[in-house]
């Protein structure tokens, strides 16, 4: 047995604070130690050379890195074993940067933790075995879940390249939040007519089909090999027969408030196409709403459909697909204004939201896209536009929601053209980057906005003496003259941040992604690897990752389709080699290992009253082992022996420095 | 449950009627109040800015004498609570201040622990101790009819002494003054300043917050504004007519503590709640409640229909959701 050690010095990551030469001296000494040595990067292409060339020259036959995360370089220095003729198992890594150099600051100290970290590694490394990795056969289609633009994007990508997508939306509609909105920064271009042929296109691609009305409940398998639960609910519409006429919408007598499209500021149906241009065209019957759920009579829309299409009696119905790769675009919420209440919102008629006024001021929205105020036809006369509401604030989100600049100046564009009213913008920091952002932001200020510097205090219809009426007052800190402003206004718009999705932690764990603090989702590497999560085979893309403008949603979209291309084309996956085996002479049978499998990997053969592994869906997570009452189940590559030498291998080290 | 209890100065003389109503409302409540022996001033907001170390000793001395076996010291004054609650809590961060104070209080065979004492509104005890649902159980008149504004001011709502309201936009006292039958005004200056010592330093800025406060509540038809601080019952109640001098206006708003109107609700009577003692008569709430309830008003057989063309309001945030 020859084992080569490699101390890397990281540049200064790791060398500053712990001596890098002295370990590798030290480290040259332990039992079964052939060569030992240190170098500046171990992972460039001259450190993976010293490891080959030790294989091929001297024989060495297992490899200790001491360096940084597996996380970063475990792939990388098992290629270099491999290329060098030694599997790829034979390969243990050290972590002395992370769990060491960075978080240590005596030199003395760390040296000695870090040759304790060697020691347990060259332990290790001694009693591994060789693995060898299996193919699996990757299946072609794709999972996409949501239908706003990075899913349509996404879907239709993947689509226009020959293979099958199933989109999946909850909404009855695709379009997501773009299709709300009413310009787009900073070209000014209609949102609807750019997005409606992407829509059409989507909802009638003979390689997409479309789930609308539809919310995945369950997965399982793992990268190539997935397969999903999806609830298609009721729509009570039979879309063999609907024509999507709209008559029923017409005749039903029960109009509610829509909080979904309209944001709060129109009205729709209880049987609705949430707007004209919606894919798929066939409407849905909402329960909540519905008279004839509620009380048993009305059945308006049965009596005037012309082709029988509505079915009270549908259910809803289950769906299982298979597919090999997931892409989850599932957007954002808006921030609830509500939870600032010295902002008045939901208090003060004319204190409004975000997407509210998108709503008002889209000519397809509830006031045909004139700027009134709350009694429907009042043109305010001036406008105050507070940035910021529910971002950069430590009481509710801590970041930039990115966008709001930007869509704020766009209001204030769409409110001097359509209302020729005094604009104010109340900023915190104008940020404008993007291509012709900062060129929009002076067309505004040559359009003679004022943009006052300062967060608002407070919104409210309370008057000092001599000030005007009937106005809303706000109050603010102008920072620029350093002076509190009162700057009474007609009408205010909340410029809300984005947040995540309420259900995004339920939706992460259901794909086995993680979140951050906030729910947003986190990808693989924030720079690297920003489409791609820690679970192999689902990616993410557009806002469910963090606030994010349409065209880098657009990209993420498109660059989640490219991944999920690549693995479709390469036609066959690596199947983790670490996975659990029985030893079925000590199997009782009893089949606790089943139960707690997260992957029901595990399955009972009767025949033999044994337990068996299935190994392509084992993912290596040791939960059996540790269930096994009569430690009948190990885990190869880390099987008792290996831990134990692992952890003798440290403690004689700190027993031999101490 | 039992407290000790620190009146301060203002409970004794000029907001007579806060101290012996929010006495008697605690009898009724079975709550037991033990007053401190031999108690001092706060300091007011005037003292800390001469000289912090006397400043913070005199508000510990007030803390040294809460009698053993009690943890929970009640001071109804909004001022006189934050002080107390900011002595309290800078004793416990500041380990070199504590040992001056403990210095100076030894002088006097006294010590003070910090952490031993917690501070409380009268307005926190009732609400969070006691309970919305124990108080509705003693109502024996509802205020129904009455049109109250809840008032704040700005020492209650300070951030840290009442960790889970909202410092911008409370709602605890809206909340009481519901479960007392009374109707609330949505007041956007609940937690606005009231001018504090303004007054006597600078007039007209006083006149003008007193002003602003009188001329809102009155323009959303209150019938009184509730307050939970001697300083801003005074400000608004005394200086009413000066600020009405000032501008030229005649409002007349009553100006009443918050435990007078739950001692009218418990079936006290209005004497012993103090009515009577305010400058700006209160006479007229109690004729309101004295009247025989208006017939009830006959159900419109439809709802009074907006304006086609009116857009839907949003909905509200319940109470006791902001947070």
């Amino acid at each position: 047995m020859k084992t080569g050690v490699y101390i890397c010095h990281c540049g200064s990551n790791i060398a500053g604070t712990v001596d890098c030469a002295e370990v590798a001296r030290w480290a040259g000494e332990l039992e079964n130690v052939a060569v030992s040595r240190d170098y500046k990067f171990m992972c460039s292409s001259t450190g993976q050379e010293l490891i080959e060339k030790d294989i091929q020259e001297l024989g060495v036959d297992r490899v200790v890195v001491a360096s940084c995360s597996p996380h970063m370089h475990e792939p990388t220095f098992r290629g270099a074993c491999e290329r060098a003729g030694v599997n790829p198992y034979m390969f243990e890594m050290a972590n002395i940067r992370e769990h060491c150099s960075w978080v240590h600051t005596d030199k003395d100290e760390a040296t000695k933790k870090a040759k304790a970290l060697v020691a347990a590694a060259v332990g290790r490394v001694a009693r591994h075995q060789p693995l060898t990795e299996k193919r699996a056969p990757v299946n072609k289609n794709t999972l996409v879940v949501g239908g706003g633009v990075a899913g349509i994007q996404a879907a239709l990508e993947i689509a226009n390249a020959g293979y099958h997508v199933y989109l999946v939306e909850r909404e009855p509609s695709l379009g997501g939040h773009m299709a709300q909105l009413d310009k787009t920064f900073p070209t000014l271009d209609c949102s609807a007519c750019i997005l409606t042929p992407r829509i059409f296109d989507a909802g009638n691609h003979p390689n997409i089909t479309l789930l609308s009305y539809s919310e995945v409940e369950k997965v399982s398998g793992y990268i190539g090999n997935f397969r999903a639960t999806i609830r298609k609910k009721a729509r009570y519409v039979n879309e063999e027969l609907c024509t999507g006429c709209g008559v029923c919408q017409e005749k039903c007598p029960k109009q509610v408030v829509d909080e979904v499209f309209e944001a709060g500021l129109g009205y729709r149906k209880a049987i609705y196409r949430p707007f004209p241009q919606a894919v798929p065209k066939y409407p849905v019957i909402d329960r909540v709403d519905c008279t004839f759920f509620q009380k048993g009579t009305c059945k308006a829309c049965q009596k005037f459909c012309p082709t029988g299409a509505i079915d009270f009696n549908q259910q809803d119905t289950l769906l299982q697909v298979e597919i090999g790769n997931i892409i989850l675009a599932t957007g954002y919420d808006l921030f609830d204004a509500r939870r600032i209440p010295q902002y008045g919102y939901s208090r003060f008629p004319n204190v409004f939201t975000s997407l509210e006024f998108e709503r008002m001021t889209n000519a397809a929205g509830p006031t045909e896209g004139k700027v009134v105020l709350r009694d429907g036809v009042t043109t305010p006369k001036t406008v105050g536009i507070v940035h910021c509401v529910g971002s950069r604030d430590l009481n509710y989100n801590e970041y930039c929601s990115k966008v709001c600049c930007m869509y704020s100046l766009k209001f204030a564009h769409m409110v001097h053209e359509k209302a020729h009213a005094e604009v104010y913008n109340f900023y915190i920091d104008m940020r404008t980057p993007g291509k012709g952002y900062e060129e929009f932001y002076h067309r505004l200020m040559d359009e003679g906005n004022h943009f006052v510097r300062g967060r608002v205090a407070s919104i409210a219809e309370a008057t000092r003496y001599g000030e005007p009426e009937g106005k809303l007052i706000v109050q603010v800190e102008d920072t620029l003259i350093g002076e509190q402003r009162r700057i009474p206004v007609d009408m205010v718009i909340l410029s809300a941040g984005l947040e995540p999705r309420h259900d995004a932690q339920a939706i992460a764990r259901r794909f086995g992604i993680s979140c951050s603090r906030e729910g947003w989702f986190i990808e693989k590497h924030p720079k690297l690897d920003p489409v791609a999560t820690m679970t192999d085979g689902v990616f993410i893309a557009g806002c469910a990752q963090g606030p994010r403008d349409i065209p880098e949603t657009v990209a993420q979209g498109a660059a989640a389709a490219a991944r999920v291309l690549s693995i479709i084309d390469k036609g066959e996956v690596l199947v983790e080699a670490a996975t659990a085996i029985v030893a079925e002479m000590n199997c009782t049978g009893c089949q606790q290992c089943i139960s707690t499998c997260p992957y029901t990997a595990i399955e009972y053969l009767a025949d033999k009253q044994k337990a068996h592994v299935i190994e392509a869906l084992c993912k290596g997570c040791g939960t059996c082992t540790a269930a096994c009452p009569s430690k009948s189940i190990s885990l190869r590559h880390f099987d008792d022996g290996q831990l134990l030498a692992e952890m003798f291998g440290a403690m004689e080290a700190m027993f031999e420095l101490a | 449950m039992k407290y000790a209890y620190y009146p301060g100065c203002s409970l004794e003389k000029n907001a007579a009627a806060y101290g012996d109503s929010f006495k008697a409302v605690t009898d009724v409540l079975s709550q037991e109040l033990v007053e401190l022996e031999d108690w001092n001033c706060c300091g007011a907001t005037e003292y800390f800015s001469l000289d912090p170390l006397p400043a913070y000793a005199l508000l510990a001395r007030n803390l040294a004498l809460v009698p053993p076996g009690l943890t929970d010291l009640v001071a109804p004054c909004s001022a006189c609570y934050l002080n107390l609650y900011k002595t309290e809590h800078h004793l416990a961060e500041r380990p070199q201040l504590n040992s001056d104070v403990n210095a100076a209080l030894a002088e006097a065979h006294l010590s003070y622990k910090p952490g031993t004492v917690r501070v409380r509104h009268a307005l926190d005890i009732l609400v969070e101790d006691v309970g919305y649902a124990e108080i509705a159980l003693h109502i024996k008149q509802p205020l129904r009819g009455l049109r109250l504004v809840p008032y704040y001011g700005c020492f209650f709502v300070r951030p840290g002494g009442l960790g889970s309201h909202n410092p911008e936009y409370p709602d605890v006292l809206d909340r009481l003054l519901e479960t007392l039958g009374a109707t609330t005004v949505d007041f956007p200056l609940k937690a606005a300043c009231c001018g504090g010592h303004m007054p006597q330093i600078n007039p007209e800025t006083a006149y003008g917050l007193i002003y602003e406060l009188i001329a809102t509540a009155a323009s959303r038809e209150a019938d009184a504004i509730i307050t939970l601080c001697p300083m801003c019952q005074l400000n608004l109640d005394v200086y009413q007519a000066q600020a009405n001098d000032h501008f030229g206006t005649h409002h007349s708003m009553p100006v009443l503590y918050f435990t007078q109107v739950m001692g009218l609700a418990f079936g006290l009577s209005p004497q012993a709640m103090g009515f009577g003692q305010e400058f700006i008569s209160a006479q007229s709430i109690l004729d309101k409640l004295a009247a025989p309830p208006p017939p009830p008003e006959e159900e419109p057989k439809k709802k009074p229909q907006r304006s086609k063309k009116a857009l839907p309001m949003p909905r509200k945030i319940e109470t006791g959701q902001v947070r």
